[in-house]
């Protein structure tokens, strides 16, 4: 293989900004990438995680900050001069040109002569796996092969750094596996840089070294994806990691690590994720697969049940609490709608947060 | 769709089509006539001409010096279609891609000369290029030819290019393409099939554009709808064979244009500009 | 550690409201617009009102007080509002049956055929198929539904069929094409719930047209309404269809009174634009949404 990236040490972000009413806001950004990581930029629509990528890529101008690659400030430069890789959402092939001529194309602006053009598309091609459709037209490809070409096509030029957005969202269930699988090996093939932008948390958590959790404009969270997935630091990243009960209570006491909290005269015990006050306001977050119903009369939260859906091994459960708080549970049983449970979880896997969050 | 089998519907139907087809038996009667008068010897009082002949092309080519003629609608049908796909083409881009404060205005700038018809607007400004000297001449009639060309590019071109992903433009700049080379490599690729419709729709209509060029054209710079006015204006002094011969030539010209446009657009596009 | 601009850049600013170098690519086109189109139309207001003799209105009180001039105004309505009305009656019926045919490409091609020649061609063609020993008054008379050649040159009749015949497929083909916008499952879903071909007209497929209709006839109007090389090659351009154009024309190139032709010329503008304005003032109180169904 002799498609390599080119090295560059760390790429900074430094307060990036957006600031043009609302829209598309982005709010002091900071973010160091390593040479060779894959990140991946995780959050609901509009948190400004497309926008981050568009200014990395050039393609929307940030109004404060600066991009810096190693010592160079890169962040005035036009997004042809930046020398990226960029996988779009919609592939963004060029419809009148041949597979080859797209995946070369890069190369044919940077004036490479063209023998060399044939020999690294032929490689490319033969990365991502497309021999034999090198001359058909985009139109003519499947979902699943017109995004190879749009990956050859990035790295085809070894950049410095792969930008990705959201490049899965519009395949199906079963090639989202498959190309995300694929995704994996080619970074680690070409030792390549790769920014990637979803809103799938479970692609990020499966792809990423490090995650950054985004929402409003701000980076929430930063980290591995082991420590996101169980140790969210705040309510809302907590929800949007799969948390998906959130019930509020106020924290009876805290010790260290731990802290109680009273829900309907019941006390929960839980990990503290942030700083709680005594007697204040906290709530409480619980993954469905984590909360089970419990013996009658056990320490848990009281909910009548709404409906039960088989999942195959176990079913999900639908309740709500006396103060109108939906949850949703797991059990091994068929629940009676309209039934009493008392629904309980491991104190490891309940996360407590206060006001601050 | 869902059909109806009463006869009261078919009655409908069956006007429906009666009037359609006495329109065009009109239609197609009115344009036999004068092609069989073009070929006729003498025709006066029959269904069919006396004899046959073709020399009304050779008098009419003559008396009408149809070369000059065709050669001056050519040069100014083919100025106005460059320079209406030169000024119009990049405007519909502006338009299609960017939002700007009074953008509303500038639409309506463009398509107003497209509702105010050509002899409304035609007279003051034939006074103006009067006065500023160029009516008369070739410029003349090519610049108050292109006051409706120009918006009607622009329109149909809008929609053209907004169904051009941006995102393709995008992806070409990342790759290094510069604004020269996205033009060069992606943009005049992708539209040239809606350039091509849209400037054969403008040459069709320029050929067959009579008010503007009759108010701006002076002896020299005639088109030949303009010179075929003229020529059944004053009916009497020739032969109506030769004019019908002229007619021939007109319509074959303008036909020709409209059959290789309509292998491009939509009939209805010729009428229907950019849908509001 | 960095030089974090503080204030945006004016460039960046107008960037944002959509104004880079991009945007710039329409200027030409403005600048050519305003020249050639605005400019003259100003000219010729400012011009109207001077007079080769007389004060400022000069113009317009001749313009009014002779009724060979005034008169234009009155001939030419006579002549555009029933060809509107009338082709535009004509074209609704047609382009809902047509809409569903699958050769509908063969009669759009054939219609547009007398709009691509022009009025030149038509009055050319109409003085030779409309005379006395032309084809029509030829066919009637053998068919026996006459019994001396109608006279439909050089009147009012020359003028209105010449502009039905190419007003009609004008007219034809925008209804059409406002029609083709209106999604079919919404008569079916009619016809589902118990409408009659009628009552699906009447009050699904109607409401939804009439905003393009109006569109429709104004620009039919405007059209007929500007009638020219027609008037003067089929008509009596010197009595019953002397129309607005032809009194502008001849102001200008006849008696090279470019100040009365500039004020014949507004005045043909304001009865258009007046028109135009009430059809559109009235098409304001329609709906006016999408034709398709829910998606979108």
């Amino acid at each position: 293989m002799t498609i390599h990236a080119a090295s560059f040490r760390e790429l900074r972000l430094d307060r990036l900004s957006r600031d043009f009413g609302t829209h598309n806001a982005l709010k002091d950004v900071s973010l160091t990438i390593q040479q060779g990581e894959f990140i991946a930029l995780l959050g609901p629509s509009g948190c400004g995680k497309s926008t981050t990528l568009n200014i990395i890529a050039g393609l929307l101008p940030a109004t404060g900050g600066g991009i810096w690659l190693d010592d160079k400030r890169i962040d005035p430069l036009r997004p042809e001069e930046r020398g990226f890789g960029m996988v779009f959402q919609n592939y963004a092939l060029f419809p009148h040109m041949s597979v080859n001529k797209n995946i070369g194309f890069g190369l044919k602006m940077r004036g490479t002569p063209k023998a060399e053009i044939e020999r690294r598309v032929a490689e490319a091609v033969g990365l991502v796996r497309l021999q034999g459709q090198t001359e058909k037209l985009p139109g003519q490809l499947s979902g699943g092969q017109q995004q190879r070409v749009a990956i050859a096509r990035a790295i085809v030029v070894e950049p410095p750094l792969v930008l990705m957005d959201e490049p899965l969202s519009n395949l199906d269930a079963k090639l989202r596996l498959e190309m995300r699988a694929e995704i994996r090996r080619i970074h680690n093939t070409l030792g390549a840089t790769t920014i990637y932008v979803t809103h799938d948390q479970e692609e990020a958590l499966s792809l990423a070294d490090r995650i950054v959790v985004m929402r409003d404009g701000q980076v929430r969270q930063v980290g591995i994806p082991e420590d996101l997935f169980s140790r969210p630091d705040h309510l809302d990243v907590a929800e949007f990691m799969g948390f998906r009960n959130k019930i509020a209570g106020k924290a009876a006491s805290v010790s260290g690590e731990h802290a109680t909290v009273a829900i309907d005269g019941a006390a929960i015990l839980g990990r503290a994720r942030n700083t709680i006050a005594q007697g204040a306001a906290a709530h409480l977050a619980i993954r469905p697969e984590d909360l089970h119903p419990v013996a009658a009369g056990s320490v848990g939260l009281k909910a009548q049940v709404i409906s039960t859906e088989f999942r195959g091994r176990e079913f999900v459960g639908f309740a709500r609490m006396a103060d109108g708080t939906d949850l949703s549970f797991l059990a091994h049983d068929k629940l009676a709608p309209g039934s009493e449970v008392t629904l309980a979880a491991e104190p490891d896997r309940v996360l407590v947060y206060g006001a601050a969050a | 769709m869902v059909k109806d089998t009463r006869l009261s519907a078919r009655l409908w139907a069956f006007a429906n089509w009666a009037v359609i087809g006495f329109f065009i038996l009109n239609l197609f009667g009115m344009i036999a006539t004068v092609v069989t008068s073009s070929f006729a010897t003498r025709w006066l009082g029959t269904w069919l001409p006396a004899g046959w002949t073709t020399r009304w092309y050779s008098s009419a080519w003559d008396e009408f010096q149809l070369y000059d003629v065709l050669s001056v609608t050519f040069q100014i049908v083919f100025l106005v279609v460059f320079l209406s796909g030169l000024i119009g083409v990049p405007a519909a881009y502006a338009l299609a891609r960017r939002d700007f404060p009074g953008k509303k205005l500038v639409m309506l700038l463009f398509l107003l000369p497209l509702l105010v018809p050509p002899i409304t607007f035609g007279i003051p400004l034939a006074t103006v290029l009067y006065r500023a000297g160029l009516a008369g001449q070739m410029s003349g009639v090519v610049l108050a030819n292109l006051v409706p060309t120009v918006p009607f590019v622009i329109l149909v071109m809008i929609p053209f290019i907004e169904q051009i992903d941006t995102k393709i433009e995008a992806a070409a700049r990342v790759f290094g393409a510069n604004t020269f080379k996205l033009f060069i490599y992606i943009l005049l690729p992708l539209l040239a099939p809606g350039i091509l419709a849209a400037l054969l729709l403008v040459l069709v209509r320029t050929i067959a554009m009579f008010e503007l060029t009759f108010l701006t054209a002076g002896p020299t710079s005639q088109t030949l709808v303009v010179a075929l006015y003229y020529a059944v204006f004053a009916a009497g002094v020739r032969a109506v064979q030769s004019i019908d011969a002229m007619a021939v030539i007109y319509m074959v010209t303008t036909l020709l244009w409209l059959l290789i446009a309509l292998r491009f657009v939509n009939p209805t596009q010729i009428v229907a500009r950019a849908k509001r | 550690m960095s030089d974090t601009a503080s204030s945006i850049p004016l460039s960046q600013r107008l960037a944002a409201r959509g104004l880079d170098g991009l945007t710039l690519l329409v200027v030409p086109a403005i600048l050519f617009s305003l020249a050639l189109f605005i400019y003259p139309f100003f000219y010729g207001l400012f011009l109207s009102f001077n007079p080769k003799a007389g004060g400022a209105l000069a113009n317009y009180q001749r313009f009014f007080s002779d009724s060979f001039l005034y008169g234009t105004i009155a001939t030419t309505l006579w002549l555009a509002l029933p060809v509107t009305v009338l082709t535009l009656l004509m074209a609704i019926p047609i382009a809902f049956r047509v809409r569903t045919m699958k050769h509908q490409r063969l009669l759009t091609t054939i219609l547009v055929i007398p709009i691509t020649l022009g009025t030149v061609l038509v009055a050319q063609g109409l003085l030779n198929y409309l005379g006395p020993q032309g084809w029509f008054n030829r066919a009637l008379l053998t068919m026996g539904l006459i019994s001396t050649p109608v006279k439909l040159l050089h009147n009012y009749w020359g003028v209105m069929i010449s502009l039905v015949i190419t007003g009609f497929p004008f007219t034809f083909l925008l209804t059409l094409s406002y029609l083709s916008g209106v999604d079919p499952a919404l008569e079916q879903a009619g016809a589902t719930l118990g409408a009659g071909p009628w009552q699906r007209f009447k009050h699904i497929l109607l409401p939804l047209l009439l905003p393009g209709l109006a569109i429709t006839f104004c620009l039919s109007f405007v059209q007929a309404f500007s009638v020219f090389p027609s008037a003067v090659l089929l008509g009596a351009p010197a009595g019953p269809t002397r129309v607005i154009s032809i009194a502008a024309y001849q102001a200008a190139f006849e008696e090279y009174d470019y100040s009365m032709a500039s004020a014949v010329a507004m005045i043909m503008g304001v009865v258009q634009l007046s028109i135009v304005v009430a059809v559109l003032a009235a098409r304001g109180l329609l709906y006016r949404g999408p034709a398709g169904g829910g998606k979108g």
